[in-house]
């Protein structure tokens, strides 16, 4: 049953006589679809020219971030993997061979045709190794082409690493933060102070500043909202 | 009025075999050559007015699109129905481009032209019913695409063809009372020839003597019908795609359907020419006289024609981006209780102002008289009362008596 309330009486407008006639309004209708034909068109002509007005939450292809040592900065925590709602990425972890983090991918696996480009995997990375870029026009000739395995998700991270620079250019709060274990210095690092022994890593589950011996979690890692955007 | 026949060449006789063979073949292919430029022709005016290009990546300006469309009509795969009625299905394509086609034959597309010393009319059949004949073929096609609506066994293509029957009926009443009254004041003769003749000449020494100018009422309602016979916007009810997917052609894929597409086209085409020859002259234009038959001269009038039917068709696709599809019963409100009562008036009118011997101005004062009579009246006829009008008035007055 329909409330009285919920009722919208709309009442029809009034035409006046040149709108009764009908005729008048083709002509008039007419005349705006001829201007149009003879007005500066507006198509964007893709190949040769493109719109470079991306914003930077565009989300076009993935990449995978590369830490200042040009390490992958996945940590293989498959929770991407988990979070893709269209079961699209495929990470195969190892033991790490740097002593700053307990995994790493040694294959990763993003299949691009059935990727819906709806960025989860990207708010779901406790320490930004994934991201999506800007670039939206990658072909390929077969479907396994378009497959994009772990060097090709570095590459693109290369590739536009100066188009989109990294949200957070360096891992906070783990080990790789002690200077003992800086293999390099890479531009944006950032000492950070008290430094951590290695043997407390991955221990306990205080926060930052708590103990000397607990990691501080990535600030990038806490919930939305509570990021500094 | 009468033409005197000894006058013009053209009418004074009729064509070898040879040269009609000929002329078939070169009219087949320029028009069906035409017919596949008016779909690009379409698709850049839709995107002219839509602020865009159109296709242009086939070619320069995108001039071999047509070409690349046929190759992918042709390589895509035949699909029949399971239960369609094959040789129906099959027939309704090949039927419905025929009528399309053959209805050119009629048509004066440039006068007369003298080669090697013969003189040779630029017309595949100067028959002495060309009007009757063009109103009987075009109105064949109207099976077709029954045809391909009840054949294919799917609702959608039958409402299609159901929809499509009733409109192209309707139209054809006001169609041919109006090519009845045109008939009575161009001399009285059906043959196409003779009404672009008789518009021949000039009034004050510049203003063509056109049908145009003496019968624009006609000229409006034939227009209307045209559009509606070819199923153009916003008469295009039989294909409307937001309500009936694709109308009576849903079910037809690869060539079948460009068949199908053709023939709209060809139909434009040739409706455009037919109305180009009764309303503005054919082939006549200021400097072309009927006398000229050297080669250069019949290009020229060929090409004044093609013109003019290109004029109406680039006005005819402008429509189709202007105005929204009419709803059914208007359609068909249009016909019963516009067009038709118009034309009667008018084929009086005409009759009465040819017994009278009325100057040319009178007729058209009489036709715009009766224009904006009909036009003025059309906001007095009742338009019927929907079944969702009626619901809402039950709703409103229980309203009322529930709480006043
Ligand atoms: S963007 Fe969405 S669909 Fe694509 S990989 Fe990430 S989570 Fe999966
Ligand atoms: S969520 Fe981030 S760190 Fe975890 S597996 Fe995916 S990319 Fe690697």
């Amino acid at each position: 049953m329909i409330r009285d309330e919920d009722i919208i009486r709309i009442e029809e407008p009034k035409l006046s006589l040149a709108e009764r006639l009908y005729l008048p309004q083709i002509l008039g209708g007419l005349w705006v679809t001829l201007r149009h034909v003879f007005k500066r068109k507006i198509t964007v002509q893709y190949p040769e020219q493109r719109r470079s007005m991306y914003r930077d939450n565009y989300r076009g292809v993935h990449r995978l971030n590369k830490d200042a040592q040009g390490r992958v900065k996945c940590v293989a925590c498959f929770m991407c993997e988990t979070a893709c709602p269209a079961h699209c990425i495929h990470i195969v972890g190892a033991e790490s061979p740097w002593p700053d983090r307990e995994k790493y991918p040694v294959r990763f696996d993003i299949d691009e045709l059935r990727c819906i480009y709806c960025g989860m995997c990207e708010e779901a990375c406790p320490v930004d190794a994934i991201e999506l870029t800007p670039l939206h026009d990658m072909v390929g000739q077969s479907r396994a082409e378009m497959v994009f395995d772990k060097e090709k998700l570095l590459g693109v991270f290369d590739q536009t690493r100066d188009l989109k620079p990294p949200k957070n250019p360096r891992i906070v709060g783990y080990a790789i933060d002690n200077p003992d274990y800086q293999l390099g210095e890479g531009p944006g690092r950032v000492p950070l102070t008290p430094p951590l022994s290695p043997k407390s890593r991955g221990q306990g589950s205080g926060g930052r500043g708590q103990s000397e011996s607990v990691p501080a979690p990535d600030p990038r890692a806490l919930p939305p909202g509570k990021e500094s955007r | 009025m009468r033409i005197n026949a000894t006058v013009i060449p053209s009418l004074a006789m009729s064509n070898s075999l040879l040269a009609t063979l000929v002329l078939v073949v070169a009219v087949f292919a320029v028009v069906m050559g035409i017919v596949t430029y008016l779909t690009l022709l379409e698709r850049k005016v839709a995107a002219w007015i839509q602020d865009r290009y159109g296709p242009n990546r086939c070619g320069p300006l995108g001039l071999i699109q047509p070409l690349a469309d046929a190759v992918k009509m042709l390589f895509k795969e035949e699909f029949i129905p399971a239960r369609a009625d094959r040789w129906l299905y099959l027939i309704a394509p090949m039927w419905i481009i025929v009528p399309a086609l053959v209805a050119v034959a009629v048509v004066p597309l440039a006068g007369t032209v003298e080669i090697a010393g013969q003189f040779v009319r630029l017309q595949i059949a100067d028959i002495n019913v060309g009007l009757l004949y063009i109103v009987g073929v075009g109105s064949l096609s109207v099976y077709a695409v029954v045809l391909g609506g009840w054949a294919s066994n799917s609702k959608y293509s039958f409402l299609g063809g159901l929809r499509s029957t009733a409109q192209m009926i309707s139209y054809e009443v006001p169609l041919g009372l109006t090519l009845l009254s045109l008939v009575l004041v161009s001399g009285g003769s059906l043959r196409l020839e003779e009404i672009v003749a008789h518009q021949s000449g000039y009034w004050w020494g510049w203003l063509p003597r056109w049908n145009a100018f003496t019968q624009p009422l006609a000229l409006v309602i034939f227009f209307t019908c045209m559009l509606a016979e070819s199923n153009r916007l916003p008469f295009d009810l039989p294909e409307a795609e937001q309500e009936l997917v694709g109308g009576y052609h849903t079910e037809y894929s690869s060539m079948k359907f460009g068949m199908f597409m053709m023939a709209e086209y060809a139909h434009v085409l040739v409706s455009s020419m037919v109305l180009a020859v009764l309303f503005l002259g054919g082939w006549s234009f200021w400097g072309l006289r009927d006398e000229q038959t050297a080669w250069y001269f019949a290009l020229a009038k060929l090409a004044v024609l093609l013109g003019k039917a290109g004029l109406i068709i680039f006005f005819v696709m402008q429509i189709r981006w202007t105005l929204p599809r009419f709803r059914f019963d208007q359609v068909m409100r249009l016909a019963w209780k516009g067009w038709i009562p118009a034309a009667l008036a008018l084929l009086a009118a005409n009759a009465l102002l040819l017994y009278w011997m009325a100057p040319a101005l009178v007729y058209t004062l009489a036709n715009v008289a009766l224009l904006a009579l009909f036009v003025f009246a059309g906001q007095f006829s009742r338009s019927p009362v929907t079944g969702r009008q009626l619901s809402l008035r039950a709703v409103e007055s229980e309203l009322q008596t529930t709480n006043p």
